[in-house]
């Protein structure tokens, strides 16, 4: 049994000595009797760290992972390779260890990095404020919805049907709880067309590629939000944005995201990161920690959190969101593998996956039985349609290793291309499914 | 002015240069990234994106080679002070040692590169360890339904808050108020109005428990929920919490649980014997996740049979393995004969709370915790952290600390305590604050402080039980020099720290003109 403390039975005697009482038993008086739990926890006996090894590493192989085969798989988590160097670095005690930097003197390197992290945010989707983590991607979009139902007020928010199954499912939970309807506008033909909008419409929420592969035009949402006082919300997908026009530079308020895909591995959907972004105007109903530059006592610089009173610890009942952990870890592995990129890394990635995309996209439409779901402009992730029977053709990828992407429906299928599937990769996925169809 | 002091035992030592930022020392045409050879047909990213959706600049991303990004990144954590470094007796965060087993067995490739949406016939051991981690919660919190969705423990209150709401509503009953003590956690009354409810404070008594007076005159039918922490957030078990329950059961509200203290008590006493109907976890507390400079966490929840229905969707069930096996081939054959699967099936759930099943990460490291230490493992974790607690407090008394910095309350202290010091402030001239600053000189991390609310120059002290009693030692002495250093001469405490990488910072002037980002 392993427990991690140090206590000798030598020590306990002294230890209760000073503290006065003569058994660790009387140090919990306060609780009353009937209370007392008087049996052991009905759990296993501990066991010594090789047997905790032994058994989670039985655990984690009864899982097929994208080590054990040729995965497809994407809808909001993507196998991008993660560098070593985010391992090396995010897996030092300095970050590892400590908590939120309340004591900003010695906590300058977390510090930093949060102000590092929130400056690449910031430019990437164009947006002049970014805070320094939520916990992931759907649950940021709930708290985007928050922050416009106080900004102006209104009831209602109109959420494109291409936003993330997930994000509309938790936006829903949470509206339910602080008082406002969610109505979900269809795609039309894989992209969103909003019409006029109600002067009830608190906020309208888009994502950039959406959840069906497909760039939107967050300019002309923009414009209809805008047009009905409403504030845009965009969900955007991050390594996208190195070739696709920032959210933020064409009117998006508040830029939100899943944050996985930046160095963070796929840990069967979490921990990762989101990252939440926002216009000057909303700054003050920002959720979350802030890293802010300023100097200390002899001049030198510096970095503290700061506008804490928007915050749960200072602001209580009045704060603009309840989040105290969030994902400072995640977050840092996300400006590593940022820095890693770098200028034109970040291109270069989104134009190789645009080709490899592409490719996939052509060579999957030439089968016969498989249509395009839409022909919309893709970066990394399209849907097909196959007029026969998909079962039957995932079962066939699957006796080949294939995991082919993940089922939209009866006959769609939603097929994600990271760097890590090669252009061979995609062919075995299209003969497999031609054998199948 | 600036007093030049010494900083006295200094035994931490941190890289003192002025750090330039990553974007500082980026040098166009520099590099770390390679990308894979173009394996496919070059393609014309004008054809293949209209102009207007195409980004006119590439992101101002640092250019910076991969020697470059190490070195910044070591440089920056060799100014962060960490729990593997030193003591780090943070009240309420429970900053308990991180076993490096955990990270080994999170970072396996069957968990790490584990896709949320896999098949569950082909994600059993994940299945299969999520289900097993909820019956050890269950057991645990003494509550039978447990969902690990939420990210942290404010999500998991929120969770909690939204469950009360649904229960009610399946009821046809309409409440609009929510109970906190005034000690609550922040995030308890920035929950409830998140969840749609008003905040009424509950006074304590001078004994530091819920006033029951108090308590009556204010819970009605009106009440949705009485969010309480027991331990509660002074360090101190509610001795009259099974009152508390049958008054607030009464009115038909619920009695939630914010687990952030539950490391006092593990294996002792549980929240659902005492009478809760829902708590929350904080993995990254109790259960020894690595804080990570500020995540990640995870909230999970356990519930009792009557909150039961409205758990967030997916939930994690099992079923008898068919004779055919039930389902799909797995990588190996289960070491059970229980096939695991994602219920998605549940009418009156609240929804979800996030994308995806939740923090798995966190929760490979929590169940390896709990196969490590076993049931007498975590009652002994428990009642040592209670132990060292008791002690460090009836040190600081015996070093005559206690002159200075009394203990708020005169009793017991479950696995922290909270001291005041306004005695300190009247007497020696400096705050808690400049007591907390002049610490940092010693390599020590402060306690929580100016928390509790309730108590003047609050600090709240959770030594844990993975430190040793020489460390507990050790910080009296601190303490005690520290005051002693403040008779002789309080501007030294004042001006401090100065060993560090940075001196006190200028907060006020930071949240007066906000810079938020490197200006590229």
């Amino acid at each position: 049994m392993s427990t991690y403390t140090s206590v000798t039975p030598t020590d306990r005697a002294e230890m209760l000595e000073v503290i006065g009482v003569d058994s660790v038993e009387a140090l919990f008086a306060d609780i009353p009797a009937p209370l007392r739990l008087e049996r052991r926890l009905d759990l296993p006996a501990g066991l010594a760290e090789q047997e905790v090894f032994r058994e989670l590493s039985r655990l984690a192989s009864a899982n097929v992972s994208a080590e054990d085969e040729i995965t497809f798989l994407g809808a909001g988590m993507y196998d991008h390779y993660v560098p070593a160097l985010v391992d090396a670095i995010i897996s030092r005690s300095e970050f590892l260890t400590p908590y939120t930097p309340y004591q900003p003197e010695i906590s300058q390197g977390g510090l930093q990095a949060m102000f590092e992290y929130q400056t690449a945010i910031s430019e990437l989707v164009g947006l002049p404020v970014s805070n320094a983590s939520v916990y992931e991607g759907p649950s940021a979009v709930a708290a985007a919805g928050y922050v416009a139902k106080h900004h102006n007020g209104r009831r209602r928010f109109v959420v494109s049907a291409g936003v993330h199954p997930h994000a509309i499912e938790t936006l829903a939970t949470y509206a339910h709880g602080y008082g406002m309807t969610v109505e979900v506008v269809e795609l039309t033909d894989g992209v969103t067309v909003l019409g006029a909008l109600g002067d009830d419409v608190s906020a309208v929420i888009v994502a950039q590629p959406n959840f069906l592969g497909a760039v939107e035009d967050i300019a002309a949402c923009a414009e209809a939000a805008h047009a009905a006082g409403a504030l845009l919300v965009c969900a955007a997908d991050p390594i996208p944005l190195g070739i696709i026009q920032a959210p933020g530079a064409v009117g998006a308020d508040i830029v939100v995201g899943e944050g996985q895909s930046l160095g963070n591995r796929l840990d069967y959907g979490g921990p990762s990161f989101g990252f939440f972004a926002v216009t000057e105007a909303l700054l003050r109903r920002l959720p979350g920690r802030l890293a802010g530059e300023t100097r200390d006592l002899d001049g030198r610089r510096g970095f503290v959190l700061t506008l804490q009173t928007r915050e749960q610890h200072i602001r209580r009942d009045k704060a603009t969101s309840n989040i105290c952990t969030a994902q400072a870890l995640n977050a840092l592995a996300g400006v590593i593998y940022l820095s890693w990129l770098g200028r034109r890394g970040i291109v270069e990635l989104a134009e190789l996956l645009l080709a490899r995309t592409d490719y996939a996209r052509r060579r999957l439409a030439a089968i016969p039985g498989v249509r395009l779901s839409h022909t919309q402009p893709v970066i990394r992730e399209f849907p097909i349609t196959v007029d026969g029977d998909l079962d039957a053709v995932i079962a066939h990828c699957r006796r080949a290793q294939i995991n082919p992407g993940y089922r939209l429906s009866e006959h769609e299928l939603l097929i994600a291309i990271t760097e890590q599937r090669t252009r061979a990769h995609i062919d075995l996925l299209a003969t497999t499914i031609e054998e199948a169809l | 002015m600036t007093a030049v002091a010494p900083g006295p035992g200094r035994s931490f030592t941190q890289a003192a240069d002025d750090e330039l930022t990553i974007y500082e020392r980026s040098v166009p045409g520099r590099r770390a990234f390679v990308a894979p050879a173009l394996d496919v047909p070059a393609v014309s990213v004008e054809a293949l994106l209209p102009a207007h959706l195409r980004r006119p600049e590439p992101p101002r991303l640092p250019e910076v080679t991969e020697p470059e990004i190490v070195r910044h990144y070591n440089r920056l954590s060799k100014r962060n002070f960490d729990l593997d470094t030193g003591f780090y007796p943070l009240g309420s965060c429970t900053m308990k040692h991180n076993p490096k087993l955990h990270e080994r067995v999170a970072a396996l490739p069957g968990n790490s590169r584990l896709h949320p949406l896999q098949d569950p016939a082909r994600a059993q051991g994940a299945l299969e360890l999520m289900y097993r981690l909820g019956e050890a919660l269950a057991e645990i919190s003494g509550l039978p339904h447990v969902s690990l969705q939420p990210s942290a423990g404010s999500h998991g209150e929120l969770a909690g808050v939204l469950l009360t709401r649904a229960y009610h509503e399946d009821r046809g009953e309409r409440r609009t108020k929510v109970l906190t003590p005034e000690t609550a956690h922040g995030t308890n009354p920035a929950t409830v109005t998140m969840a749609g409810y008003e905040v009424v404070k509950l006074a304590t008594d001078r004994d530091g428990n819920v006033d029951l007076a108090d308590l009556r005159a204010k819970a009605d039918s009106d009440v949705a929920c009485l969010m309480l922490t027991n331990p509660s957030t002074l360090g101190l078990f509610e001795p009259n919490i099974s009152q508390i329950a049958e008054i607030i059961h009464g009115v038909g509200a619920t009695l939630y649980y914010d687990g952030a203290n539950l490391n006092a008590i593990m294996g002792i006493t549980r929240p659902g014997d005492m009478g809760f109907d829902i708590v929350h976890f904080n993995l990254h507390k109790s259960f020894t996740q690595p804080h990570g400079g500020g995540g990640p966490g995870s909230g999970p929840i356990a519930v009792s049979d009557r909150i039961e229905p409205y758990l967030p969707r997916p939930q994690v069930i099992r079923r008898p393995a068919t004779p055919d096996g039930g389902g799909e081939p797995t990588a190996t054959p289960p070491a059970t004969s229980w096939v695991y699967d994602l219920d998605f099936d549940r009418p009156k759930s609240i929804g979800r709370l996030r994308g995806f099943q939740g923090n798995y990460g966190v929760f490979v490291r929590s169940y390896a915790y709990i196969l490590s230490l076993g049931a007498e493992g975590l009652r002994e974790a428990s009642e040592t952290a209670v132990l060292n607690a008791n002690y460090l407090l009836a040190k600081l008394a015996a070093a005559g600390v206690g002159e200075y910095l009394p203990a708020a309350y005169n009793r017991l202290a479950m696995h922290e305590f909270v001291l005041s010091g306004a005695p300190m402030k009247a007497e020696l001239g400096i705050k808690t604050l400049d007591l907390a600053k002049r610490l940092l000189d010693f390599g020590v991390h402060p306690p929580t402080v100016y928390f509790p609310l309730l108590v003047e120059e609050a600090l709240l002290i959770e030594p844990t039980e993975t430190e040793t009693r020489e460390t507990l030692d050790r910080f009296v002495e601190i303490v005690a020099e520290v005051l002693r250093e403040a008779r002789a001469d309080p501007e030294i405490a004042r001006h401090a720290p100065y060993g560090t990488p940075v001196r006190r910072l200028d907060e006020a002037g930071a949240a007066r003109r906000p810079v938020l980002r490197q200006i590229l």
